[in-house]
């Protein structure tokens, strides 16, 4: 038995199930952070006093230029896969999963610095919204380049099996990550600069 | 996301086996029962863990209405077995009985109700009627179900944990649920839960977009299709907010942040060492936005099963089936905006509440819509009084009463006087007991022949149906009476304390008694579910003489669920159409050349 629209896409809705699936998944995505956001909103509003200036501009700026920077050698991975350039895509897809990996090596500096202070998410509301939405968001890193460690290792067989279905699996990769890279870009200017 | 099919996947130990071989591989006992990735197998295990809830979370319902109608009794039967921590010497402890009211609504809502009408029905009947060989993501399905169980499991090992299960009420509303023992074993749960119901949600509406069979268009899916299609968009927009709102109450448990906790809170005359400056009604909107489009979620599925009942036993057409279809997605969207009608005592404010009431009278115009046309659906009708009928039939009534006198709930002025009353438990729970569960009882004596290849018995399915019947209504119609006098919900002596329900208190004895009644009368499905298995009268793919397409696969349907590929050549409530040679015309019969 097989489920039909897995690898070829349903003539009157142009879609395969997988392509689908990830963008439902991403809009139950967008409602978990859009419920967190508007956390950070009413908590903002209800406060007496906000603090600035408590989180590294500089390393935050780094962190959104590696990010989007990993959004473009993703789409370089799934393009190399169209151009069925198979070394080069390997190139790109590790590329991207090192510039995840770097990340979050910076976010751990920005986090063991505040707790290096003893300031904890519990320290103040600002540093508990902080601690939530970017740890959150750490995590959706991790998971996507779970993904990735996993197309760059033993997923890769599938290349040779059925190249569409590889290739659709790299796509709908990337369409999490530039999601994932999207968050941040509301996250930076939120809790860095405003 | 995306999925390999079963074939070319060996299972282990055939592993020599070419993968390309088109072989019929046998499946062990594990993979076939357990861990299986078929929708049916799925779908059946997902009713049976959902109907064992309901039992159980009916039972601590049966073990808290002995408290409130005799205060202070040792609890017959199961009192000694308790243990110290929770009702010594047989009298329930106000910290148990807590823990029980916030666990019977967790369990019926989120591992009773749901998993049986989204997980159980969804899962077995809507790939079925729409002409699929299995969910568009068998191997998520099967994770969907998992998560479920360990959701359940966490939930029930956090009664043997030190202090006891949650007991802040299903709403878990902070400061006290951000203090309280218990609560951190029930986020866990609810995050296991909420993952579940977001993979399954995924699942429902790809397969509904994408495997519906040849000529099934979106105006001749079965309305029960339509019902889960829209439940699903709820739970996977509505349940992240909640999702959020359990990981920031998990952080002020477990991290010591104050998300919840307003500055200055002092309790037992100690004043709080937190941070402070959170804000205790977000979690009353974060909450509220799953938590009412959840409601619709518990009733939908419901209105789905109770047409497909309907249409099939008064062997006519529905009434109005595209008036339905736009109203039931009407409703998903106005779900989304009527939350805050459930927070007219928070003081949000008269424009807040003035925007709410107004959105939650426009949604029950949609409401009505459904009922009025499924009413009308009887009219002339030669109604086939079969044991699904029956709890069809009821549905409507009781789905009435629970709809109407939810109407003064939903005006401020009139909430400001019923609010956390007994009133609002009689009306939310007639919208989902007598309401949804009957339902959901249609839909068992109704799919039990494609599930099993037999028929539940009629006798005792009509003696299941009337003493429930009488029963449950001799549970909840009192509660209209002792809300109106002012008696305040979640009281551990049942009200006593205050002269004021002197009037009504003898209620609690009718209630208490009628609820051990309706426990009996489930015995009567118990009893005929597990006989039928076995004795049942075989069938037939056919045996209600139906038109959707569920009813052209073998019963029970093997893998793959059809023979033959499944072509749709009608609508899905062809009955009694004139000319026609029988009283029905499934969809799957081809035109007369």
């Amino acid at each position: 038995m097989n489920i039909p629209y897995t690898v070829e896409t349903r003539p009157d809705t142009g879609l395969t199930n997988g392509k689908l699936g990830i963008w439902l998944f991403l809009a139950s995505e967008v409602m978990l952070f859009g419920a967190l956001f508007s956390t950070y909103i009413i908590l903002r509003n209800g406060a007496e006093e906000w603090p600035h200036g408590e989180l590294s501009v500089p390393l935050g700026a780094i962190n959104t230029v590696i990010l989007i920077s990993s959004s473009v050698t993703m789409v370089m991975a799934w393009a190399s896969l169209k151009l069925n350039d198979w070394a080069k895509h390997r190139l790109y897809l590790i590329a991207t999963f090192l510039l995840a990996g770097v990340f979050l090596v910076n976010k751990y500096f920005e986090y063991s610095d505040h707790l290096a202070k003893g300031e904890g998410p519990w320290h103040s509301t600002f540093l508990a919204i902080y601690f939530t939405l970017t740890g959150l968001h750490g995590l959706h890193i991790l998971g996507g380049m779970i993904v990735m460690a996993y197309l760059a290792g033993p997923g890769a067989k599938l290349w040779k099996a059925n190249a569409e279905q590889f290739t659709n699996r790299v796509e709908y990769t990337g369409l999490y990550w530039h999601f994932v890279d999207l968050v941040w870009i509301f996250l930076f200017p939120v809790l860095y600069l405003l | 996301m995306d999925n390999v099919s079963t074939h070319g996947t060996p299972a282990p130990g055939h592993l020599h086996e070419h993968p390309h071989e088109h072989v019929h591989e046998e499946l062990g006992f594990w993979r076939l029962y357990v861990f299986s990735v078929d929708h049916k197998v799925i779908g059946i295990q997902y009713a049976v863990t959902g109907l064992l809830f309901l039992l159980f979370g009916f039972t601590l319902m049966m073990i808290m209405r002995w408290q409130l109608a005799y205060p202070g009794r040792p609890i017959p039967l199961i009192g000694q077995w308790l243990g110290q921590a929770r009702a010594p010497g047989g009298i329930m402890l106000p910290e148990f009985y807590n823990q029980l009211g916030a666990m019977h609504g967790t369990i019926m809502v989120f591992m009773g109700v749901v998993p049986l009408a989204v997980g159980g029905f969804g899962n077995f009947v809507l790939p079925l009627q729409i002409g699929a060989p299995d969910m568009a993501f068998p191997k998520l399905n099967m994770a969907s179900y998992w998560a479920y169980f360990l959701g359940g499991v966490t939930m029930l090992a956090s009664f043997l944990q030190r202090g006891g299960a949650a007991q802040s009420g299903w709403t878990s509303y902070p400061p006290l649920a951000d203090i309280a023992d218990g609560q951190t074993m029930w986020l866990i749960g609810m995050v296991f839960l909420i993952t579940s119901s977001l993979l399954g949600s995924i699942n429902f509406i790809v397969t509904t977009v994408q495997l519906r069979a040849k000529g099934l268009s979106w105006m001749r899916l079965p309305f029960f299709v339509w019902a889960q299609f829209v439940t699903s968009f709820l739970l996977l927009l509505a349940f992240p907010p909640l999702e959020a709102a359990a990981v920031l109450q998990l952080m002020d448990r477990v991290v010591g942040t104050s998300f919840f906790l307003p500055s200055g809170l002092v309790i037992s005359g100690r004043p709080l060492q937190v941070a402070g400056q959170g804000n205790p009604v977000l979690w009353q909107h974060l909450f509220w936005f799953l938590a009412h489009p959840e409601v619709y979620v518990l009733i939908l599925p419901a209105m789905g099963i109770v047409s497909e009942v309907i249409a099939n036993n008064t062997r006519k057409p529905l009434w109005g089936y595209r008036a339905l279809v736009y109203s039931v997605v009407f409703i998903g969207f106005m779900s989304f905006v009527v939350w805050a009608h459930h927070m007219f005592m928070t003081g949000m404010g008269t424009t807040m509440s003035a925007f709410f009431q107004t959105t939650t009278m426009i949604i029950s115009i949609p409401s009505v819509v459904i009922l009025t046309a499924l009413l009308l659906s009887l009219w002339g009708a030669s109604i086939r009084f079969t044991t699904p009928m029956l709890f069809a039939l009821a549905f409507l009534p009781m789905f009435g009463i629970g709809g109407l006198t939810g109407l003064p709930l939903g005006l401020a002025p009139s909430d400001i006087h019923l609010h956390d009353t007994y009133y609002v438990i009689g009306h939310f729970h007639y919208v989902v007991a007598p309401g949804t569960i009957f339902g959901l009882f249609a839909g068992v004596y109704y799919w039990f022949p494609k599930a099993t290849g037999r028929k539940m018995n009629d006798l005792l399915g009509h003696l299941h149906f009337w003493t429930s019947f009488v029963f449950i209504n001799m549970v909840f119609m009192p509660m209209f009476i002792e809300g109106l006098a002012g008696m305040n919900r979640r009281m551990y002596d049942g009200g006593q304390q205050y002269p004021h329900n002197a009037a009504v208190l003898h209620w609690n004895v009718v209630q208490g008694w009628a609820s051990w009644g309706l426990g009996l009368a489930q015995l009567f499905f118990i009893v005929n579910f597990f006989m039928s298995i076995k004795w049942g009268k075989a069938v037939d793919r056919n045996p209600w003489e139906a038109t959707t397409l569920e009813w052209s696969a073998p019963s029970p349907p093997g893998h793959g669920n059809f023979l033959t590929e499944p072509i749709v050549y009608r609508g899905p409530y062809e009955y009694s159409v004139p000319g026609a040679a029988r009283d029905f015309t499934p969809q799957f019969e081809p035109e007369k050349a």
